[in-house]
């Protein structure tokens, strides 16, 4: 009889994998996104802009026919040993064109399955040179880390006055080592103290110490928004000292909830600053509020993260793609995609012979830690 | 003097991890020390109590959650032993340690499912999370208490352990499972009973530990609790002491290894960073290989002698 009812519960969730359904005219587009692990939270964020694209238009006219745009989610879990079978489970189930991921690591870890398989992926925020350069079916619409990291570091010399910088980095992410490197060459090498933080590390008294040891004036820490949430609680009991500094991915209301009152000063480069077309940001606040699990997932409030604006764009972009390559074939949307231009709500799209977009400008911004919200500070172009 | 007062934010920070380290490292060195099993569910244990705490917090005051993470943490415990490891009792011990694995998984699966993967903001605690200076260092006063509160539980658990009957019985069931049941020994409850102080301390220390680094993940669980067993094993497993000793070994040398490098550059010893952080986690697991070469049992482990 055990016997029997353990077969019987291995069957059915056997079956249970099986379930799914088709419909006529459907065009698939892939989200390849981290709904878990380190980046959860961010690339639950960037979906949720998809999600409102796709609410907004649900429908896409190919050739002279009209298809329902179906969105066929896998999770990358954050890591780069899940992504290629995450990226696997896409190409199978017959997509046209994918969108994501946020986070660079698990774009690079997943080029080649995209590769292999002629599907086209075109990165929403991931901003290291690498996933384009180094595979041919990979295209991204937001602004690079040699950009970014040149920026950041204009920055803190220039508005903060910093002479010394502290960068931390986690050991074996793509995204915060090529981000601090490409800030370390701006700012000069002799003039930064470069560490790196093992996978798991929860106590960030240390590094908090060894930057005030070291007398830096700057703490520069482009890493996830989890361990963030660490530094700055420790930044915070520690009493720093000096200013923060860090990349796109802070531009979340997981640190504006971890910096509200405490007396940090945070600033942070993006891509979209919130107001900057207030009938959207109108539209997209109504939406996630308006439902409980998107509520949840931007994290308890309708602040607006710029990963959630990037994920809107790159879905309309993704359906100019569909419409120039006139077939749901993704060697025939690769192949359109290079001369697919569409104006965003982030600014205008057009991709360079590499496959990035042309962005010659980033947000700066500063958060408000009395309030709660991010404060503008400047728009930075290149030199 | 310049040494110890660039080494001190280290060392104190040291003292606190390793404190947390070994109010974990207890759980896993009794549940040994009476039934030869390793309990790879317990870090998930510690991070399911911080879940708890995060969910009852948002919605019942300090005064009662405190209390309700902690009973339930114990109830959750002492279910994982009835359901998981009670019926394989006489089964051999390589199933009940896949079992382990198996609830280790099962917890944070869950969790993965209840909170999406999202990082979880741990509530702050009044009083012990306050800002205060010692030393001329600004820190939580959570740093200062936890070494202290760790003591105090461990010599509260030593002189549990052998003074009252409860503690005989648990010193004779480790010695010999049988012939313990044969002088009348209810093992189960004594089994039981480990379980609920093993899981009592870790709810204590994951009140500790969040407050330090408030950020609650499904895999929250995962490196304290290696870090943990490694303490246990450090110190011998089946040790009380031993643990507590290992657990504050590691603690310390961990966040000494990460500050060595900019120790030795302000003492002048070194100009160059020579990127020795990077080896913390590395370091850890090295001692832990030089110490069972040399002394298998580890620190205050006792000599196995087999049984004829």
């Amino acid at each position: 009889m055990k016997k029997f009812l353990a077969m019987m519960l291995a069957l059915c969730m056997v079956f249970a994998l099986c379930a799914a359904g088709y419909a006529d005219n459907v065009v698939k587009i892939g989200v390849f996104e981290p709904m878990s692990g380190d980046n959860g939270a961010g690339g639950k964020q960037e979906v949720l802009g998809m999600q409102y694209a796709n609410a907004v238009c649900p429908e896409v006219e190919i050739d002279g026919e009209v298809y329902q745009v179906e969105l066929v989610y896998a999770d990358n879990a954050s890591s780069n040993d899940k992504a290629p079978s995450a990226a696997q489970s896409l190409v199978s189930s017959g997509v046209s064109v994918v969108l994501g991921s946020y986070g660079s690591g698990v774009s690079i870890a997943a080029g080649d399955t995209f590769a292999n398989a002629m599907v086209p992926a075109i990165g929403v925020t991931c901003t290291n040179p690498q996933v384009t350069s180094e595979c041919d079916v990979y295209f991204r619409i937001c602004f690079l880390d040699p950009f970014q990291g040149t920026v950041l570091a204009g920055f803190a010399k220039d508005s903060l006055g910093a002479s010394k910088a502290y960068c931390l980095a986690k050991q074996g992410d793509d995204y915060s080592g090529g981000l601090c490197n490409y800030f370390i060459d701006a700012f000069g090498k002799e003039n930064c103290v470069y560490e790196q933080f093992p996978e798991g590390t929860q106590d960030f008294s240390t590094y908090i110490t060894n930057a005030q040891n070291q007398g830096c004036d700057v703490f520069f820490s482009p890493v996830s928004t989890e361990a963030a949430a660490q530094i700055i609680a420790k930044a915070n009991t520690q009493a720093l000292g000096m200013p923060i500094l860090a990349g796109d991915t802070w531009d979340s209301n997981v640190i504006l909830q971890a910096a509200k009152g405490t007396d940090l000063n945070i600033n942070v480069t993006t891509f979209y600053q919130e107001g900057a077309d207030a009938e959207f940001d109108a539209g997209i606040k109504e939406w996630i509020a308006g439902d409980s699990v998107n509520l949840a997932n931007n994290g308890g409030n309708d602040e607006l993260a710029a990963v959630t604006v990037m994920g809107y764009d790159a879905y309309f972009f993704a359906l100019e793609a569909l419409k120039a390559a006139g077939s749901v074939d993704p060697e025939a949307v690769l192949e359109a995609i290079p001369s697919v231009t569409y104006e965003g709500v982030t600014g205008s799209i057009a991709l360079d012979s590499i496959g990035d977009a042309v962005r010659d400008s980033a947000f700066v911004k500063s958060c408000n830690t009395e309030t709660g919200v991010w404060d503008f500070v400047t728009v930075a172009k290149a030199a | 003097m310049n040494f110890f007062k660039t080494a001190l934010p280290y060392i104190i920070s040291g003292i606190s991890v390793g404190g947390q380290y070994a109010l974990i490292a207890i759980g896993y060195t009794m549940v040994y020390g009476i039934l030869r099993l390793i309990n790879f569910a317990h870090g998930d244990v510690f991070m399911v109590a911080g879940l708890l705490m995060v969910y009852i917090a948002a919605s019942f005051p300090l005064y009662v959650a405190i209390p309700a993470v902690i009973i339930l943490t114990v109830l959750l415990g002492f279910t994982i032993e009835r359901v998981a490891y009670r019926p394989l009792r006489s089964a051999p011990r390589m199933s009940v340690m896949i079992s382990a694995i198996g609830v280790s998984y099962l917890l944070q699966n869950l969790a993965l499912y209840i909170t999406g993967g999202l990082n979880k903001n741990y509530p702050a605690i009044p009083w012990i999370s306050d800002r205060i200076t010692v030393f001329g260092l600004d820190t939580t006063r959570v740093t200062v208490i936890t070494p202290f509160l760790t003591i105090l539980l461990v010599v509260a658990l030593v002189l549990l352990i052998n003074y009252t009957k409860l503690g005989m019985a648990m010193r004779a069931v480790s010695k010999d499972f049988e012939t313990s049941q044969l002088m009348g020994i209810k093992i189960n409850s004594v089994i039981s009973a480990t379980f609920i102080i093993g899981t009592f301390l870790a709810a204590v220390g994951s009140m500790l530990y969040f407050t330090n680094y408030p950020g609650v993940v499904p895999t929250s669980g995962g490196m304290p609790g290696l870090k943990a067993f490694v303490a246990a094993v450090f110190g011998g497993i089946g040790s009380i002491p031993g643990a507590v000793i290992g657990a504050f070994i590691i603690g310390i040398a961990e966040s000494l290894i990460k500050g060595l490098d900019t120790i030795l550059i302000v003492n002048g010893a070194i100009s160059e960073q020579i990127g020795l952080a990077t080896f913390s986690d590395a370091f850890t697991f090295v001692l832990l290989i030089i110490i069972l070469v040399f002394k298998p049992t580890g620190l205050f482990g006792e000599k196995q002698t087999d049984k004829v």
